[in-house]
């Protein structure tokens, strides 16, 4: 991270309009986690986990994964823009590689997976989920990547679907409703929600409101408000006051659980 | 081997296309590049799908910010005005019509403007990304690929084999051959690259080449 890019995030302001009235006041609930290990403890086999960012290393909670892969519970419906390309391919991506949803599929976790990129054919076909599902291992369910997000987000929103004309006279199609509105054709595609979401944030207070760094945004905001128990790993925990009110992303009654990585 | 456009050049006489004031998606591959290439005098605003609009040219890999790129993975430079948004925000862009022009990626390219640019045979597990939400949603969708396969294959085709992005949706296609129209009666050779003839470009594409009265080679 560049110092030059981190200014970002920062608050524009130079004199928030919340001076920080409730700075000492007891927290209602405790939020904070001191581990991603203690925050992931109870997630349950078929558990299905929503995992923010786009794909690569930006925006992925990382260290919320690499806990997941440790805690080991298993049947899992995995949800993400992107499958993951595992360490091995990471590695063209940023020289001294990553890890990322990849690590989930190698100790067999995942069930299905359910996204707009599962693989990328820009690279070898050696990803552990391509791999897995090319051997009937890992089912796959295929949404486009603007339906996918409007999933989550009819999920997050309580509503029971929506209408798009994405996909219209292409698989995607199959098995759908197709309704002709103002002389065009349609798709019904149905919500998502999930148990868990593991998205990254930049910084959180200690409510958990949140904000994000660039294009780490992405998925992360949308997912963190479809999940029964959002868990968010963020570069910096801040005390209440110090978040600009007005540039608060994800307002924090969708975030169950904090942890702090500083990087 | 006949001498044929590159991909930085194919980008270069892509983005002369570039109107002032558009709001452009460039997409994943290829058409990425066209980012350095805006005509001069032109103020365009690039939107890329993971949640940014505004950013200038492509960056360095030495430099780059995981937290700045485009949806191909690619650092991008910062520039004034530059705007970060979540992924339901940026599909409401794409979707609902805000994107004035969409440069995608291509295996097939029908002579109706069917468009192919996500699954080949062999890798079921590849994603279309945000390509069709693009494709159904942008007010104009060009195409910027390579005219033949490796072995040599028409990539214009009369009908798309491989699975479909969108139907009826690309109104044009620039190759390292050729720049062409998809018209109502089918593809129009408009340029073609120096050193070629339109005999040659005819015998690497499917369908019948309707041949433009004021036909030239590719200027950049």
């Amino acid at each position: 991270m560049g110092p030059q890019a981190r200014v970002y995030n920062e608050c524009p302001c130079k004199k928030p309009i919340f001076d920080g009235v409730l700075k000492g006041e007891k927290m209602p609930i405790n939020k904070i986690y001191k581990t991603c290990d203690k925050a992931v403890a109870n997630v349950f086999d078929g558990s299905t986990i929503m995992i923010g960012g786009f794909g690569s290393f930006g925006g992925l909670p990382i260290n919320l994964l690499v806990a997941l892969a440790k805690q080991g519970a298993k049947d899992l419906t995995i949800i993400a823009n992107q499958g993951g390309v595992g360490f091995e391919l990471s590695k063209r991506i940023k020289p001294d590689g990553y890890e990322d949803i990849g690590i989930l599929y190698a100790k067999r976790q995942v069930k299905k997976f359910i996204g707009s990129v599962p693989a990328l054919g820009g690279m070898p076909p050696t990803s552990p989920l391509e791999k897995l599902h090319n051997e009937g291992k890992v089912e796959i369910e295929m949404v486009p990547q603007g339906t996918l997000a409007e999933r989550i987000r009819a999920g997050a929103g309580g509503l029971g679907g929506f209408y798009t004309p994405t996909g219209v006279g292409t698989r995607v199609e199959i098995g759908k409703e197709k309704k002709v509105i103002n002389g065009k054709e349609y798709l019904l595609e149905l919500p998502l929600t999930a148990d868990f979401a593991l998205i990254k944030a930049h910084k959180a207070d200690t409510l958990g409101n949140l904000v994000y760094r660039g294009t780490a945004r992405c998925f992360n905001p949308i997912m963190a408000m479809a999940a029964k128990v959002t868990i968010v790993e963020v570069d910096q925990l801040v005390q209440l006051g110090e978040l600009d009110p007005e540039a608060v992303v994800t307002p924090h009654l969708f975030v169950s659980r904090i942890v702090e990585v500083r990087r | 081997m006949k001498w044929r456009l590159d991909e930085q050049t194919i980008a270069l006489r892509a983005a002369k296309e570039f109107e002032d004031g558009m709001v452009i998606n460039l997409g994943y591959g290829m058409p990425a590049a066209c980012a350095n290439f805006i005509p001069e005098g032109r103020t365009v605003f690039f939107q890329s799908e993971n949640g940014i609009l505004g950013y200038g040219p492509l960056g360095v890999d030495e430099e780059k910010d995981y937290e700045l790129i485009n949806a191909s993975d690619q650092p991008v430079t910062p520039l004034p005005g530059m705007c970060f948004f979540d992924s339901a925000i940026s599909f409401d862009m794409i979707r609902g019509g805000h994107i004035d022009m969409v440069i995608l990626g291509a295996y097939q390219v029908s002579e109706r403007g069917d468009l192919a640019n996500w699954g080949r045979p062999g890798r079921p597990a590849t994603g279309m990304g945000g390509g069709m939400d693009l494709a159904v949603g942008t007010k104009k969708l060009m195409v910027m690929m390579l005219h033949t396969t490796k072995e040599g294959n028409a990539r214009i085709v009369k009908q798309c084999t491989f699975p479909l992005t969108a139907k009826n949706c690309v109104s044009k296609i620039f190759t390292d051959l050729a720049v062409m129209d998809i018209t109502q009666q089918g593809v129009l050779l408009r340029e073609v690259t120096p050193g070629w003839t339109v005999e040659e470009v005819q015998a690497v594409t499917e369908p019948r080449l309707i041949i433009a009265e004021d036909l030239k080679e590719i200027e950049l």
